[in-house]
């Protein structure tokens, strides 16, 4: 799995938005920021599908703590991204957007 | 038609009544023995007439399959209602209490979920916006 096609969903994104707000979630917080804060009423069954794919991209990592599975963000995949498209430092970086990355 | 009567299963009874008691502060209103078992019920001192929460043997092989599954992905067995979920965490943790979620704002609701120590998660909830 790639980094590239782990982020090119909104669910996935919010899921690494949620994680970096608080790592070490379990599949039932995730699920209730999902909901609660992005408007996403996947079932958890399809959550932990995600997870699963972005685990398989490195870009989260599972630990149990006690008898719970939790979740935590991995960014360091992320830093191929910007090795392979360097900003420049005369750039201007201003006025970042989401748009044009939606699936 | 009422609910009169919900239950928790707990590895322990006799643990769970004092982790019920003690640390959450319900109060016992039934504890009837009944051989190897006993019938436990504890009710909110807030509303003593009101539900009664049954601390049931998990003795079943289906249901440890079944809590297992749920704690593994962090799933709460009940819910109880508070005032104020901070308040509740800090006075928990204080009493060794551990919390696999500590409070977390909803937007509608503030949330917090707990080990009971028994073999279950519990929720905690806060309504926001209450007059």
């Amino acid at each position: 799995m790639d980094i590239y096609r782990a982020i090119a969903d909104r669910t996935r994104r919010a899921i690494l938005d949620e994680l970096v707000d608080r790592s070490g979630q379990s599949l039932f917080e995730l699920c209730g920021r999902l909901i609660m804060k992005h408007g996403i009423s996947s079932s958890r069954q399809a959550i932990s599908q995600h997870l699963d794919v972005l685990e398989a991209a490195g870009l989260i990592r599972t630990r149990r703590e006690g008898r719970s599975k939790l979740h935590w963000f991995v960014g360091a995949p992320l830093k191929a991204i910007g090795e392979r498209w360097p900003i420049a430092t005369d750039e201007d970086t201003s006025n970042p957007t989401e748009e044009g990355i939606e699936e | 038609m009422r609910i009169n009567l919900t239950s928790v299963s707990v590895d322990d009874q006799a643990k769970a009544l004092r982790f019920y008691t003690e640390t959450l502060g319900f109060r016992l209103k039934h504890n009837i023995p009944l051989g190897e078992y006993a019938w436990i019920t504890v009710v909110s001192e807030e509303s003593p007439e009101g539900t009664e929460l049954l601390l049931e043997p998990a003795e079943h092989p289906a249901v440890r399959r079944y809590r297992t599954a749920l704690v593994e992905d962090g799933i709460p067995l009940a819910s109880f209602a508070v005032d104020d979920v901070e308040a509740e965490h800090e006075r928990l943790v204080a009493e060794g209490v551990r919390f696999v979620q500590p409070p977390t704002d909803l937007g509608t609701v503030i949330t917090a979920v707990f080990d009971d120590s028994c073999g279950n998660l519990i929720q905690i909830t806060e309504e926001k916006g209450q007059p």
